[in-house]
């Protein structure tokens, strides 16, 4: 399109050069109009055109115009009535005629350089794009609800209605009025308000708490709040600094400190001289000064120094005062002066100790309000880079060395314990290897206990998974008959005992091994070190075919090669302890634990001599034995490599859970939960109402609104809802408008 | 001689008044209680039978009607009031204490095709099949005066359905397009629309207010923005649903009534899957109401019968049906969640109680701390067979019953076929969709 208007306008460029080159032929034409007779000529004009128009190719030749005339046709410019050719390039000619086309081209380049303006898209595009807007601000707006959500279906308990029904409240000045003081003390606590001009009634705060009140909300608080805290946390980081930095004593790190700083000061100081002469030569004559003063108590306090070294009776205010002197000048004296005076003039080491101990306590006690300084001093040094890595490198290097010293100190205490302990170093390394030991076999041990457990598991989850595969089942079971007494309904339990039979021999085989794992596992406790050692338990229990066929011995020959290798390496790994026996053996014992004891009921001495060592004549055990009956034969009885509990008992299984229930995740947990008793007669009243608490609670009477965001502590939007609809109403009417009238169509 | 005697403090046994119960020292050693599990089971076990025992949930029917009832309502202020829209253009305002009929209007020609009330309770609007939506008076005519509507609006279409901002004086209508119409004005100020077809129902929800819904006949649920004047999304299911109800305690949940005998609980904010399917039902489900608390919800079906559904839960856990009781068009749980009242065919409405076993009255402390353990224990053995199996029986009609029967062999029949697609074609082709997922034939943005 653009392209095509380029070329429209190099047309229309073209046809004026055009038009220039041609206005000097036209000129004679115009001119020959002013010489007159121009009737004769319009005449003779007509009757050649009426000629022209004979031969019949442009009979219809509208009439042209070049003057003002009645008739005036929308088709063309007539020249009726002026009695000339009105020319096309007359009508074109630029009022000024201008050499340079500057202002045409720069029009051309604006009109080039504009870009079209884009089609606009399809309505039912853009209402689409619009609920896609509205569909996402919407959602936004609901998930604010979500946390409510989740609360209100894990919470304990639900109390309806939600919101609280508030109770009328009476305004304080009726209540106040209605009432007098009347003991002292409340007569008392009344002359107190009055006197302190406390307002009784309806503003019932006095100006200034209202003032404070307003003087800050909440989210300034808050930032005031996190201000403060942060500034104490610097506060105390720049401290905790500055002590460390105190604490330092090496000459060497005070000197770089110091030539640091000054090459920083020196620095600073060109800066300013080339940007402000006047500032850099105030500040100069201002370190002039400094450096004096310093000069200055540098040697005041070396003079009192020797003063008070020369006096030997030093009263102990004298010591207090140079303590505070020294604190004083602390900056400016490094503490190599004060050694080395003291050891020059040492006669008495006493007065020394003294001074010195004093200082200490000075230093002490003066610490925290010092520190406060040096950590506001710093703060601005902290931002130059410089010498602050230098100095960082050093601290570095100290506390790496302090932490050191500390360690060693450390070691030399932990060490004498330790030496108890163990003797010599060749003993240690016996320790830590049965250590080593220890601990491998513990982590081994878990692994294996884990892998019984895993084992386990999946023959419980294959059942599991068995009825997870239907859908859910009916809440309701639903018949044609009517339960209208107990005793139908003690029939329905029965049926449902009935159907609960039905269900298959290995998912109760395995659910009853869940239910005691002690059953399976019953070996004597001698046993089991062994077995944590090389885990046999696990070995026993998962069904690995290598194990059956060691299980059943001569009866397959029909073996791979693969098979007989594995048996041979288990058998070489095993070749200590006898596998076979021990099964065979804990069967034996499984077999006397399931078998119907007799029941001895002899009583030692009834009717006999009593006394030591005496037993029961045979003929009274006989007769007082009660042997039990013959139980029906093991199923497990011509099984040799298996041992099928027979603990179980059908009458009770019935009534027990065939699955584990949803929400529940081990059974264990479902144990626990059934075995905990919620009865008064098991728990205090205290306990027992927190246990029977109800989910829901409603209150009869009581109407339960919707859940409003006030309820829930969120601010209700207080824009209403029709706002929009409302503020737009011209489109909505128009819009409301074509509805009409496609429904009058309709 | 020194005598020794007993003595104890009076006021360890001693009660203070005879309206206190005796006191009763206890000792909570657990050796002296044995057998805890054998004997809270059997407390369980009686509880749940004797919960059978007590379930009579109907309570009264109200008559008065001239022909099915087609829309009930409730009063926003008073627990008693319920008004009643029925087929033949009739509105009956009830009193619930009295179960009788306190007010009568002849409100329209032909159907009442939706009723609501007004939310401060003082008056409400019904639609009819003769396309007008009138606004009435709670209270009926003063003496000697003449029933007349407050206000009516005559529209061109017929409006199928109608109810009232839980706020501002605002309504919304359904027909062919969703109108929302001040009170004050006789013409809309907004109606939207997404479509051409017939709505059937728009329900505000109760807790974002400026949000609606509505269903229409093309199967599909269209939901609203009121302030902003436009829709939002549109899911297509697999059949129609007649009508919708947002949950009041959660803001972007509602529950679909469809016509496949299902209802669907949807998270507004992801429609391509519902949340949960609820399924028990064997004929179109007409209508559906929320529990204030919206823990439950009610649903009316054409099967002639009406169930309870925990909200998360697939399967129903209550079924009310009375011999007499036909095709039930609509239902409502009352605003204190104890009783739920259902309008049907035979121009009864019935009242029934939200739980069907429940004592009414005031109950002592006693009997609410008994009550609360029982429940208590009926939740902790409900896993037990017995006990699952006796709290789970039902006595449904014969009709129904049959049908159950029948469908599940239909569904069985089906899945079987599935699975045998699955099985005999190449592993991966054939793909299984979950339940939930089936349901949905399109979302459209």
């Amino acid at each position: 399109m653009s392209s095509s208007r380029a070329a429209e306008s190099s047309l229309l460029a073209l046809n004026q050069q055009e038009e220039l080159e041609d206005l000097p032929r036209e000129y004679p034409l115009s001119t020959s109009e002013d010489e007159g007779d121009s009737d004769g000529e319009r005449k003779h004009q007509k009757l050649l055109e009426a000629i022209s128009s004979l031969d019949g190719k442009n009979r219809r030749k509208l009439a042209e115009r070049s003057e003002a005339s009645l008739k005036v046709s929308e088709f063309n410019v007539s020249s009726e009535g002026s009695g000339e050719k009105l020319v096309l390039s007359d009508l074109l000619e630029p009022v000024k005629t201008s050499s340079s086309l500057a202002a045409v081209k720069k029009q051309l380049n604006r009109v080039k350089s504009k870009k079209t303006v884009e089609l606009p898209l399809h309505r039912e595009e853009i209402e689409r794009i619009h609920r896609e807007v509205a569909f996402n601000k919407t959602s936004q707006v609901l998930s604010k609800w979500d946390p409510v959500v989740q609360k209100n279906r894990q919470a304990e308990q639900l109390v309806f209605p939600l919101s609280k029904q508030q109770s009328v409240f009476a305004p304080i000045e009726h209540v106040v009025s209605g009432w007098k003081a009347r003991t002292p003390l409340e007569q008392e606590i009344f002359n107190l308000l009055h006197k302190n001009k406390q307002p009784v009634t309806d503003p019932l705060l006095t100006p200034m708490e209202k003032a404070s009140l307003k003087a800050m909300s909440l989210e300034e608080v808050k930032m005031r709040r996190a201000e403060l805290q942060r500034a104490r946390a610097l506060q105390s980081y720049y401290e905790a600094r500055a002590r460390r930095e105190k604490k330092i004593k090496s000459k060497k790190y005070h000197k770089l400190l110091k030539k640091g700083k000054a090459k920083q000061a020196l620095k600073e100081f060109e800066k300013l001289r080339k940007v402000n002469p006047a500032a850099a030569l105030e500040e100069l004559e201002k370190l002039e000064k400094a450096r004096m003063m310093a000069r200055q108590a540098m040697q005041e306090q070396l003079a009192r120094n020797k003063e008070l070294m020369q006096k030997i009776q030093v009263a102990s205010e004298s010591a207090e005062e140079e303590g505070v002197a020294e604190e004083e000048g602390e900056p400016f004296v490094p503490d190599v002066v004060n050694e080395v005076q003291v050891k020059a003039s040492g006669p008495n080491p006493w007065m020394f100790r003294n001074h010195s101990s004093d200082t200490k306590e000075a230093e002490v006690q003066g610490d925290p309000e010092e520190l406060a300084e040096p950590a506001a001093q710093e703060a601005p040094e902290s931002e130059e880079e410089g010498p602050v890595v230098a100095e960082e490198i050093l601290l570095k290097e100290f506390e790496e060395r302090r932490s050191l010293r500390q360690k060693s100190g450390l070691k030399q205490i932990a060490k004498p314990v330790g030496s108890q302990e163990t003797k010599d170093p060749s003993s240690q390394g016996v320790l830590s290897e049965l250590r080593a030991l220890s601990q491998k076999l513990n982590r081994e041990n878990h692994q294996s206990r884990k892998q019984e457990l895993s084992s386990k598991r999946t023959v419980l989850a294959v059942q599991r998974e068995e009825p997870a595969g239907e859908e859910e089942e009916p809440l309701l079971l639903q018949r044609p008959e009517r339960a209208r007494t107990l005793d139908e309904l003690e029939e329905l339990g029965k049926e449902g005992c009935f159907q609960n039979k039905e269900l298959p021999r290995a998912a109760v085989e395995g659910q009853q091994w869940e239910r005691n794992p002690s059953n399976h596992l019953g070996v004597p406790k001698e046993k089991k070190r062994k077995e944590q050692m090389i885990d046999l338990q696990n070995l026993l229990t998962t069904k690995s075919p290598s194990m059956k066929s060691l299980a059943v011995p001569t009866t397959e020959e029909l073996e791979d090669e693969e098979e007989r290798d594995q048996r041979q390496m288990i058998k070489e790994a095993f070749a200590g302890d006898d596998v076979i026996r021990d099964f065979l053996k804990e069967k034996r014992e499984a077999v006397e634990a399931s078998k119907p004891k007799d029941v001895d009921l002899t009583l030692p001495g009834w009717g006999e001599w009593g006394g030591v060592g005496l037993k029961p004549s045979a003929k009274k055990r006989r007769r007082f034995l009660i042997k039990a009956p013959e139980g029906p034969p093991r199923k497990d009885e011509n099984l040799p490599n298996v041992i099928l509990s027979e603990k179980r008992n059908i009458h009770a299984a019935a009534h027990q859970v065939r699955m584990l229930p949803y929400p529940f995740t081990h059974h264990q947990q479902f144990e626990r939960t059934i075995q905990t008793p919620i009865g008064s007669t098991w728990n205090t009243q205290r306990a027992f109402q927190k246990l029977t608490m109800p989910k829901v609670v409603t209150k009869p009477g009581h109407i339960i609104k919707p859940i409003k965001a006030e309820d829930v502590g969120y601010r209700s939007s207080s824009r209403s809802d029709l706002s929009v609809v409302q503020r737009n109403p011209k489109r909505l009417s128009i819009r409301h408008k074509k509805q009409l009238k496609k429904n009058s169509v309709d | 001689m020194k005598v020794k005697m007993l003595s104890r403090n009076p006021d360890s046994y001693v009660r203070e008044t005879k309206l206190d119960l005796q006191r009763v020292p206890r000792n909570y050693d657990p050796t002296l209680h044995p057998f805890e599990v054998p004997r809270e089971y059997v407390r369980a076990l009686n509880a749940t039978k004797l919960e059978r025992v007590f379930a009579k949930p109907f309570l009264a029917s109200l008559d008065g009607h001239r022909d099915g009832v087609s829309c009930l309502a409730k009063h926003p202020k008073s627990l008693a009031t319920v008004l009643s829209g029925a087929c033949d253009g009739e509105v009956r305002i009830w009193n619930l204490t009295k179960r009788k009929c306190i007010h009568m209007i002849q409100a329209h020609e032909g159907f009442v095709r939706g009723i609501c009330t007004r939310f401060c309770g003082t008056s409400f609007f019904t639609v009819g099949d003769d396309k007008t939506v009138k606004q009435w008076k709670m209270d009926g005519p003063s003496f000697g005066e003449e029933e007349e509507p407050l206000h009516t609006i005559l529209g061109k279409t017929v409006y199928t359905g109608i109810d009232h901002h839980w706020k501002e004086a605002v309504f919304a209508t359904c027909g062919q397009q969703v109108d929302i119409w001040d009170e004050q004005r006789s013409s809309p100020i907004c109606s939207m629309t997404w479509g051409f077809d017939s709505i059937s129902s728009v329900k505000f929800n109760p807790i974002e207010t400026f949000l609606l819904g509505s269903c229409a006949s093309d199967r599909n649920i269209v939901l609203y923005d009121m302030r902003q004047a436009t829709p939002l999304k549109k899911v297509i299911l697999d059949m129609r649903t007649n009508t919708i109800c947002w949950n009041p305690m959660e803001a972007f949940i509602f529950t679909a009534a469809n016509e496949d005998y299902n209802l669907y609980t949807f998270d507004m904010r992801a429609l391509d899957t519902p949340v949960m399917v609820h399924m028990d039902h064997v004929s179109a489900v007409l209508d559906v109401d929320y529990s204030p608390t919206g823990k439950d919800f009610v649903s009316a079906s054409f099967d002639k019968s009406i169930r309870i559904f925990p909200v998360d839960k697939s399967r129903s856990r209550e079924v009310y049906h009375t011999k007499r009781m036909q095709h039930v068009i609509c239902v409502k749980w009352t605003s204190d969640s104890k009783y739920i009242m259902c309008g049907s065919d035979e121009m009864n409405i019935r009242l029934w109680k939200a739980n069907a076993s429940e004592k009414l009255g005031v109950l002592t402390s006693r009997e609410k701390a008994a009550t609360d353990y029982n429940q208590r224990l009926k939740e902790k053995f409900q896993h037990h067979p017995h006990i699952k199996r006796i709290s789970r029986h039902r006595h449904l009609p014969k009709s129904i019953y049959s049908q159950i029967q029948e469908q599940r062999v239909m569904k069985e029949a089906r899945r079987r076929k599935e699975l045998n697609r699955i099985k005999h074609s190449k592993p991966g082709s054939v793909q299984r969709v979950s339940e939930k997922k089936k349901r949905v034939v399109a979302v459209v943005k």
